[in-house]
């Protein structure tokens, strides 16, 4: 049965994450999980934009899990992944060079566990025999997009979020590996009202709720079946959010209720707010934190519940309310 | 079929597809109407979850930061005065030329914006403020070239102040021309 409830999907060849390779900017490898990423990207080989430097990230990120996966590009039947800029110029741009079959994807911050979904369906289908799945961001390229030029001085507030720079990439496959993806839940469209683009937690977290409750229910599984449930980045504020709708809900959150934003930067790292945000931010997370946690065994399952505000920066000028999703994926560790 | 401010036209097309009335598409008023005490609700949770804006604390700091500046500028108005000879009046230019110049300084060394993080409305006041506004965006849009970048954009954040200080003018000028002349 592939498919569980309304929103659940199973893979049930169970695809591995082969390698995974993760780039972190220069505040994101100052924080606590800076040592758990493959490398630090101070200048980009190029240093003619912001852009072109998001975009060597993920080339570096790509590169990273290729070698690590013993893989050439021409080996990866399909690349699947995102990022903030318009028209996906990132992640796009990166594969101008490469003959690799592509689809760009876009679901914000969500896009990581979006891409690993369909990965994994791509994987279990037997379309695809490897799988690239990555993405980026950059806080200069998405303050510039979103927000003000990077050297204005404007006051921000204690919700504002920092977008995480960074890339990180992975490669599914059937042939190796000791983390599995074994589910995925897509998420609705939720949209509580929220319009302020500084409360991005604020807008995602009914999202979060919405998709972890469908997922539990359409697995029949409970918190405590997980040793771990992250969100991709409510941060801080979003994350106690999240916390008091389940306890509205007479939920036990008997389990690691945590979430990306959070874990990425140290609270008292200047300038991070109630935490990280970005579609880089739940991929450098997971992939260079919680899938080694998998591999040593310290874990054995994990639900990865990324979330995305969907706002462009005309909607946010227009006083939209801000759409929001959340994908969410199951990892688990599996001996053989 | 009806939908809100739009006239749909082969309705019966649509009928035979079953799309039968409204509150089966996608436009369903009945949900939105609920959706708004959901809203409500939820907009109170997240006030409670917000933390608090240190309203006193960003008041004062603004106060002392926008107060330090303006004295610094009345340093470099004295300088000018009694250093190199300026009349009071003369002295005004050279004055705003050094504060513009320092803002661009430190905006350039990537200085302005953490140094406005803390001060806030302080860092604001006019002179330094609006130097800030412009050159941060002209170095942010410099990879666009000289013209659509830096030459379409540097007024981007600067623009309005412009734009309504203009307009404000000519409507306190009319307003003064009317009470004087009528």
């Amino acid at each position: 049965m592939p498919k569980l409830g309304k929103q659940t999907w199973v893979f049930p060849s169970m695809p591995r994450i082969m390698a995974a390779g993760t780039v972190a900017g220069p505040t994101e490898a100052a924080g606590p999980l800076g040592n758990r990423f493959d490398a630090q990207c101070t200048d980009s080989p190029r240093q003619t934009s912001w852009e072109t430097m998001e975009q060597d990230m993920f080339r570096q990120a790509v590169q990273i899990t290729l070698r690590k996966a013993v893989l050439q590009a021409g080996d990866l039947d399909l690349a699947i992944g995102g990022d903030l800029n318009a028209q996906l110029s990132s992640f796009y741009f990166a594969h101008r060079d490469v003959a690799v079959p592509a689809f760009g994807l876009f679901s914000a911050c969500a896009t990581f566990t979006q891409a690993m979904a369909l990965a994994g369906l791509a994987v279990d289908s037997g379309v695809a025999k490897h799988v690239l799945v990555g993405t980026s961001s950059h806080n200069s390229t998405a303050e510039r997009q979103f927000r003000y030029p990077t050297e204005y001085g404007a006051q921000r507030p204690l919700t504002a979020q920092r977008t995480v720079t960074g890339a990180g990439a992975a490669v599914l496959s059937l042939e190796r590996g000791t983390v599995a993806l074994t589910h995925a839940t897509v998420g609705m469209i939720e949209d509580y009202g929220i319009k302020n683009p500084w409360e991005m937690g604020a807008a995602m977290a009914p999202a979060a709720e919405a998709t972890i409750l469908a997922h539990l229910q359409d697995t029949g599984r409970t918190f405590g079946d997980y040793d771990c449930v992250a969100t991709g980045d409510l941060g801080r504020v979003g994350n106690a959010i999240l916390t008091d709708l389940f306890a509205r809900r007479g939920l036990v959150v008997n389990t690691d209720l945590t979430d990306c934003g959070m874990l990425i930067y140290r609270p008292d790292q200047p300038e991070v707010f109630s935490g990280g945000s970005g579609a880089a931010c739940s991929t450098l997370v997971t992939l260079g934190h919680f899938v080694k946690k998998l591999e040593q065994g310290e874990w054995r399952r994990i639900l990865v519940a990324a979330t995305g505000a969907l706002l462009s920066a005309v909607t946010a000028q227009q006083s939209e309310t801000i759409p929001a999703i959340c994908h969410a994926i199951v990892l688990e560790r599996k001996d053989g | 079929m009806e939908w809100p401010g739009c006239t749909v036209y082969h309705t019966s097309n649509l009928d035979t597809l079953g799309v039968a009335s409204r509150e089966e598409g996608w436009w369903d008023m009945a949900t939105k109407a609920k959706a708004v005490d959901a809203r409500a609700t939820y907009q109170q949770l997240v006030d409670k979850h917000r933390p608090a804006r240190p309203l006193l604390m960003n008041t004062v700091r603004a106060f002392l930061v926008g107060g330090c500046i303006c004295l610094i500028g009345q340093f470099v108005q004295m300088f000018f005065i009694k250093v190199a000879g300026f009349s009071p009046k003369d002295a005004g230019n050279p004055t705003v030329a050094v504060m513009i110049f320092a803002s661009v300084l430190f905006t350039a060394l990537g200085v302005y914006d953490k140094f406005a993080q803390w001060a806030g409305a302080g860092s604001a006041v006019p002179v330094t403020g609006f130097a800030n506004t412009m050159a941060s965006a002209a170095l942010e849009h410099r990879t666009e070239g000289w013209v659509s970048g830096i030459g379409g954009n540097m007024f981007k954040l600067a623009g309005p102040v412009i734009v309504y200080g203009v307009v404000s003018a000519f409507f306190v000028s009319l307003v003064r021309y009317l009470v004087i002349h009528l």
